[in-house]
């Protein structure tokens, strides 16, 4: 109405009335998402041809509420007069109804993700392509539905990898529970664990033991944490205090909770102090202050790192050295490992972390699965040279049957 | 010199951290407890508004969802530890947490760690048109060029044989370990020399800081 007050006015003025109805024509094009049944040709030029072939249907492996919506580009991107900027997308669940925007794609796309459908409802879709200035003749789709699927086929190479892994495993720890000897070679980190701990009792200084910055969701602080049991155990039998100071208060519970047990285990639940495994900070440069500061003061005869660090570790492990304590560290980080190789005594590299809660305890179900990863390795180095030998001689489709979608 | 009392602040506090290049010393002592007990009363804080409210209270107490019961029970099993008497209880909820992390990470870890890995060392062993280059324009460079990929792949393979455990390292399968332990040691050296400079950055930007934002000497 606004508009065709101001139109009246305008006319009344003098105005040049067609300029002015061009820009009101785009005005409302732009304003209103309800399709128009003709192209529109905004400035006098002709619209670009329409794309073609419009097909859809639900997306596939996924969890529900998406689409995909398909076309053959216009014959005007890329080619003919080369006027495509991109494609709009319409939506409606009404053939005959009103149709909105959902979103556009470039020229040359030939293909939309509708990530907003709700599962079971019949969509239809209309897609027009714009040159800047003008829309073609708008296409429309069947309908099309959108569904959540039990099983992501483009995953079955994890599945059979999970299976094979998990059968290894639980064959090796049913051989190990039936008494066979399964050979774990040394490491020479692990050999010193008990040497370190006895250091520290002959000095009369206390343990220091650090599980890295993260929480217990970290498959490198559960492994640190294991190990934690271990060396906890040994130091109540040796009397020595152990300090266990955390960046997260859930480590803090677990830490607690492994502690106490290995002073049972060991006989001396009186000698088991919860104030010594204490929570600092959950900041890692201030965690890194707070670690400093407690071995300034306490001055351990080792320290141990277990578990995963970032930028602190050479920060601590620099301070551990300079009170003259035996370090032995562990972490799966290949950036920290290098200033944990530098500045310790001893390294667990890597996997060796999560190996030593079986070299440590040497439980049948720990030796068992150490041993099963081990053939998935053996798997995996097989895979790899016959991979190469066939990527090598052009055989591509290997590569394909390891990628996971 | 600057008169904001901000920068102030950050320059003094910079320089009791630094004075534990000398020797642990009241001043250090003093920016540590302070460092410490700020931050983690701005992590109890941003737990609580960031995580508690908008990820249990308000899903559970303001839009009733039911579910949310469990977490809210697995929560106060874990506060249950603060008393000696049902502390038994925050086991549960311990045993939760890894168990879940636990399987979740082995589809992770394999996927991530072992079959894209495997994936992306799966290339031509020979490259014949680095050769090529090569032997049209021998020097360091295209020689590295011609050699990376035969690198990669002995790298990956003899890296893997160190990692075995129940094989003693003897024989060919130990020289092949041995390799791969020196595959380690370089990509350490490397790592290391790399983050080095990054630290290095680091030291500057703080002495930056104390030089330009506070003494405005630079």
């Amino acid at each position: 109405m606004f508009n065709m007050l101001l139109l009246l006015l305008l006319l009344a003025i003098g105005v040049n009335s067609t300029t002015y109805i061009e820009s009101l024509n785009l005005t409302l094009v732009l304003q209103t998402s309800t399709f128009p049944e003709t192209p529109q040709m905004l400035h006098g030029t002709a619209p670009p041809a329409p794309p073609t072939d419009i097909t859809g249907q639900d997306r596939p492996n996924d969890a529900g509420g998406r689409t995909v919506v398909s076309w053959t580009k216009s014959a005007d991107d890329g080619q003919g007069k080369n006027s495509v900027q991109e494609y709009v997308v319409f939506r409606s669940t009404n053939i005959d109804g009103e149709f909105t925007e959902i979103g556009t794609a470039r020229k040359g796309v030939q293909e939309f993700v509708d990530i907003s459908t709700t599962d079971g409802v019949e969509y239809y879709y209309m897609i027009k392509a714009f040159d800047g200035e003008s829309f073609s003749e708008p296409v429309l789709s069947g309908a099309i539905t959108s569904s959540a699927q039990w099983f992501h086929v483009g995953r079955v190479n994890m599945l059979v990898a999970v299976l094979i892994l998990s059968f290894l495993i639980l064959w090796f720890i049913q051989r190990a529970k039936k008494g066979e000897e399964l050979y774990i070679r040394p490491i020479a980190g692990l050999e010193a664990v008990d040497d370190a701990v006895g250091r520290a009792t002959e000095m009369g200084r206390p343990i220091m033991y650090i599980p890295g910055i993260m929480d217990m969701d970290n498959i490198q602080t559960i492994a640190g944490v294991i190990i934690l049991s271990r060396v906890a155990r040994k130091a109540a039998e040796y009397e020595c205090p152990i300090l266990v100071p955390t960046c997260k208060s859930i480590v803090m519970s677990a830490a607690q909770e492994t502690v106490k047990e290995a002073y049972l285990d060991a006989g001396r639940p009186d000698s088991y102090d919860a104030d010594k495994i204490r929570y600092l900070t959950d900041d890692q440069f201030g965690y890194a202050a707070g670690v400093d500061g407690m071995m300034m003061r306490e001055k351990p005869g080792a320290v141990f790192f277990m578990g995963c660090f970032y930028a602190e570790s050479l920060i601590l492990a620099e301070t551990g050295h300079s009170v003259g304590a035996i370090q032995i560290a562990g972490t799966a980080q290949p950036s920290q490992l290098p200033f944990f190789v530098t500045a310790c005594d001893y390294t667990l590299i890597g996997e060796e972390l999560f190996a030593a809660s079986a070299y440590l305890s040497k439980q049948p179900l720990l030796l068992g699965s150490l041993k099963g990863q081990d053939w998935g390795k053996g798997l995996l180095i097989i895979i790899l040279i016959i991979g190469i030998i066939l990527v090598s001689f052009g055989f591509q489709q290997v590569v394909g049957w390891l990628t996971v979608g | 010199m600057t008169t904001d009392i901000g920068t102030w602040i950050a320059a003094l506090l910079t320089l009791c951290i630094l004075s534990f290049l000398y020797k642990d010393n009241p001043f250090y002592k003093f920016a540590e407890h302070l460092f410490v007990g700020v931050s983690a009363a701005y992590w109890a804080c941003y737990y609580i508004y960031n995580i508690l409210i908008p990820n249990l209270y308000n899903p559970l107490f303001v839009q009733g969802q039911l579910l949310y019961i469990i977490p809210l029970a697995l929560g106060i099993m874990m506060i249950m530890k603060l008393f000696p008497q049902p502390a038994w209880m925050s086991r549960f909820p311990l045993a939760f947490i890894v168990g879940t992390y636990a399987g979740y990470n082995f589809i992770t870890y394999l996927q991530t760690y072992a079959i894209d890995q495997v994936r992306a060392t799966l290339v031509r062993f020979v490259a014949l048109e680095s050769w090529q280059e090569f032997f049209a324009r021998p020097g360091a460079v295209t020689f590295l060029s011609a050699i990376a990929l035969p690198v990669v792949v002995v790298g990956v393979i003899t890296g893997l044989v160190y990692f075995f455990f129940s094989r003693e390292h003897k024989g060919i399968f130990g020289g092949l370990a041995k390799t791969g332990v020196w595959f380690l040691m370089i990509a350490f050296g490397a790592s290391f020399g790399y983050t080095v400079m990054a630290r290095i950055s680091l030291l500057i930007g703080r002495v930056y800081f104390l030089l330009h934002n506070w003494l405005h000497i630079i």
